[in-house]
């Protein structure tokens, strides 16, 4: 009898769009306060993300490691687990695709290029698996765990840079992987180009999907998130889930880390993956730790990192980027403002619940 | 009873009239009057989702009402909180404690306005005015007692004793018998008199309608949001007040069929399981259940019930003894397996284990069977069964409302039971465990899970049913067993003891002690009338 609002459909939607549109007014304000004219700096912004065939590739660039990051740290938030290790995960992915790659010579691209992602996926799942055994075995708490090892990434990878895979003068770093290795562009454009990888990153995001919605796996790993007491009732091994769940997503960010050294850079350096694990976290966020929602929420993130450069050639700080991602991310985490803004104009009624 | 149209508004205490409360989707109350008169013990019953709760939060101040006047012995009052309502004088006895387990009952009561030395805390005072209030009333509790050492029922003595000391002269108790036993329900039911006879008000909202006749004078039945009946105790009757609740006839007593149980399927030895502090909580006891027989577990919550229901069903680790299913020791056997094997299990708090909030009706009516033929193969779920499966259980089991795409959360907590009842019999078990099946529910949802688990012994399955119900218990059962502490204090049949002797048994005692001071009884009554 007692029937609650029933969930409008369209709320996971709205909240990041509004959300989006809300950052973006206030940051406008302090453009103004700061004495800029807002609308020539989101001019700016838009030619920098948008503006020319270069920016669009450097765009799709930044969004596809960001995307598979972002679909790391959702998928495991949709199974309950707050993996923040996403950038240590990353990193070492990146570090074994490449011990793959400088080692393939002139294998064919057919075998070379599964064979390093490959690589970077098990390398993620690796490092995420410590955390995942922790927890399912001692009740460690991943957020601590993941954090830690991200260091311990660092610094292994620094090690490997500037030791036994040393190569060249200046920066230190690793060799270049072998051409078989490399991912083709799939469109050039001048200096920059379009990497392939973008593909791999969106057919992965629609493989998470379906993982989640189709299978009794993503039945079983969701049902631990929402409720692990029930879930243990139904029968499903919860220390079971906590571990797969880890490795998957561990997985996913090492995949990001080979496809990084794949298609742009061909190579590790020090601190390899440049917060972009982290970045994961927004995305995640942003993307209601919905597989497609991600796609999109990356391309944001990309497209306002990519116009920031613009706005700072007419002097506006790129902190206002900063600004703006830490509104959207605020309101995302604290969507029951948002919801109930979208109530109230649609119902024109205050929220209530009948006991 | 002539009632003019002009009433006299000072002859009641609680007068809420033409109450309307609307929530976005719900219309909670539908221009509700109620009257209570002063000194009176009223009663308001009504299923879940009534509209009960709504009406005395409004009254305690929990709520503003979107229409409609309060009075408070003939004065308008506009309560915008707990602390306007506490003030003209109502208390509130809430379903769950309200009290702080690591401070004594005298610091407890006094929580909120506490007597002051200068800026320093008076103890001294606040434990002398505990005494008084609590002998007053005869109130029994040790002032000086931590909370989590004392008892459920002396724990709502405290939370009677801080209403008083506040100066309620109003006190609505939200189902206070609850989680009593008989004798402590016996008690509470004195203490209302007590403070009946010294003027006080009383709201007494119930479930059991037995107690309404007992303690009550009269009863305000509340139907979807609406006042159905307001009738004298004297001129009514169990089933007039359940058919007024539910708008349509109630069986009360139950069809239970004859039926002589066939093989024993279940069979525990000299079990021991310890509780999350690592204690023990089960300490060695032995039974078993033969196919087709409801084997009933009757005590006070908290007497080691809880950790027998998960050991059996796998969700807790035994520590000693046997656990033998068909003939087979299954004491490791995880959940699943022991699922596979066809022993499924009703768990006492359904919204923490038995369904997942989030999850809508369709994928919790498969749950603990979902990787399986026919819900899933080779990994992947086959949702059109899924549809197809739980609209079929949907209406069999007359979820409201009918629609498998809700999520279980948003439903009432009669048909989230349904739904969990739904799936757990469907899966045919030979052996079940049941624990607090009823808990919460109204009297027609009450009917209707007591028809099933019939149903369930009917088709042969073994059941264990753990309930602090006595009278479920009791009319449910083939065999029943009382908990105390851990440890199993006798076994009878049903009738064969009176209530007050499963009282005793349920407060400690052996079956043989009982049986002890029975005797005596009777061989001192010879005495005495051998002397005259």
């Amino acid at each position: 009898m007692a029937i609650k609002n029933k969930k409008i459909n369209w709320m996971p939607l709205l909240v990041p769009v509004i959300s989006v549109l809300f950052a973006l007014i206030i940051a406008g304000i302090i453009i103004v306060l700061i004495g800029k004219n807002p609308f020539m700096a989101y001019g700016k912004m838009l030619e920098g993300a948008f503006g020319s065939k270069t920016a669009w590739a450097s765009n799709i660039t930044k969004m596809t490691s960001l995307v598979l990051t972002g679909l790391a740290v959702g998928f495991g938030f949709r199974a309950g687990v707050f993996n923040i290790g996403a950038e240590g995960q990353m990193s070492v992915g990146a570090m074994f695709a490449v011990m793959v790659g400088i080692n393939l010579g002139n294998v064919s691209p057919v075998i070379a290029i599964p064979l390093t992602m490959l690589a970077g996926m098990l390398g993620g799942a690796f490092w995420a698996s410590i955390a995942g055994v922790l927890k399912a075995r001692t009740g460690a708490n991943e957020v601590i765990t993941t954090i830690m090892l991200n260091w311990i990434a660092v610094y292994i990878g620094n090690y490997l840079v500037s030791g036994p895979l040393a190569v060249g003068q200046g920066t230190p770093k690793s060799p270049e992987v072998a051409m078989g290795a490399q991912l083709p562009a799939l469109m050039t454009v001048q200096a920059s180009s379009i990497p392939s990888s973008i593909i791999t990153a969106v057919v992965v995001a629609l493989i998470i999907y379906i993982v989640l919605e189709k299978t009794t796996t993503g039945y079983e790993l969701k049902a631990v998130g929402f409720n692990p007491y029930a879930a243990e009732y139904g029968g499903i091994s919860i220390s079971k889930n906590i571990i797969l769940t880890m490795a998957i997503s561990g997985a996913l960010a090492g995949l990001a880390g080979s496809v990084e050294v794949m298609s742009v850079h061909h190579r590790i350096f020090g601190s390899f993956a440049g917060g972009k694990g982290f970045d994961g976290i927004t995305i995640a966020l942003i993307g209601q730790n919905n597989p497609i929602g991600i796609i999109f929420s990356a391309f944001l993130i990309s497209s306002l990192r990519s116009g920031s450069n613009a706005m700072q050639t007419v002097g506006i700080p790129d902190d206002i980027v900063t600004i703006i991602q830490g509104i959207i991310i605020f309101l995302v985490a604290a969507d029951r403002i948002v919801k109930t803004w979208i109530r109230k104009l649609s119902f024109g009624k205050k929220e209530g619940e009948v006991k | 009873m002539s009632v003019s149209n002009e009433i006299d508004l000072k002859d009641y205490s609680v007068y809420m009239k033409d109450i309307v409360k609307q929530f976005p989707k719900v219309l909670a109350n539908d221009n509700v009057n109620v009257r209570i008169r002063k000194g009176e013990i009223h009663a308001l019953i009504g299923e879940n989702g009534a509209g009960k709760s709504t009406l005395v939060n409004q009254l305690y101040g929990l709520y503003q009402p979107t229409s409609g006047d309060i009075y408070i012995n003939g004065e308008e009052k506009k309560f915008s909180g707990p602390r306007d309502a506490i003030k003209a004088g109502i208390g509130m006895v809430h379903q769950h404690f309200m009290l702080v387990d690591n401070l004594t009952v005298a610091e407890n009561v006094v929580l909120g306005s506490e007597p002051k030395k200068s800026i320093t805390f008076d103890l001294k005072k606040a434990r002398k005015q505990v005494k008084e209030l609590s002998e007053k009333y005869g109130l029994k509790v040790d002032v000086d007692a931590k909370i989590e050492d004392i008892p459920v029922g002396t724990q709502q003595r405290v939370e009677i004793i801080k209403t008083l000391y506040r100066g309620a002269e109003i006190l609505i108790l939200d189902e206070p018998t609850a989680v009593l036993t008989p004798q402590e329900i016996e008690e509470l039911f004195e203490i209302m008199r007590k403070l009946k006879a010294d003027g006080k008000t009383i709201i007494f909202i119930s479930h059991k309608l037995h107690e309404v006749m007992t303690i009550c004078d009269n009863i305000t039945v509340m139907r979807l949001g609406k006042v159905t009946g307001n009738v004298e105790v004297k001129n009514t009757n169990e089933k007039q007040l359940a058919n007024m609740m539910v708008g349509r006839e109630v069986v009360l007593r139950l069809d239970k069929q004859e039926k002589i149980p066939g093989k024993e399927i279940v069979k525990v030895e000299n079990l021991w399981v310890k509780d999350n502090r690592n204690l023990d909580a089960v300490c060695g006891i032995s039974f078993s259940i033969k196919k087709g027989e409801i084997l009933g577990v009757a005590g006070v919550a908290g007497n080691g019930q809880s950790e027998l229901v998960e050991a059996l069903t796998g969700l807790r680790k035994i520590d000693k003894g046997e656990y033998k299913y068909k003939d087979e020791t299954v004491n490791k056997n995880t959940v699943k397996e022991l699922r596979e094997k066809s022993i499924t299990h009703i768990p006492e708090d359904r919204y923490k284990y038995a369904m997942i909030t989030e999850y809508p009706n369709y994928y919790n009516m498969i749950l603990g069977r979902h990787y399986k033929k026919p819900f899933a193969s080779r990994g992947f779920l086959d949702h059109e069964y899924i549809d197809k499966y739980s609209n079929e259980l949907v209406k069999k089991f007359d979820v409201r409302p009918a629609d498998n795409t809700i999520n279980t959360g948003n439903l009432s907590g009669g048909n989230q039971q349904k739904v969990v009842i739904a799936r757990e019999v469907s899966s045919n078990p030979e052996f079940i465990v049941i624990a607090q099946p009823t808990r919460g529910l109204d009297v027609g949802a009450i009917e209707y899970v007591h028809k099933e688990i019939l149903n369930l012994r009917q088709h042969d399955s073994a059941v264990l049913l753990i309930s602090m119900e006595l009278e479920e218990v009791l009319s449910l059962s083939d065999r029943i067993i009382v908990m105390y502490e851990g440890e199993i204090m006798g076994e009878f049949r049903p009738k064969e003891l009176t209530i007050e002797e499963i009282g005793l048994l349920m407060a400690g005692k052996k079956l043989e002690e009982v049986k002890l001071i029975e005797e005596t009884k009777i061989s001192l009554a010879k005495e005495h009338g051998g002397d005259n």
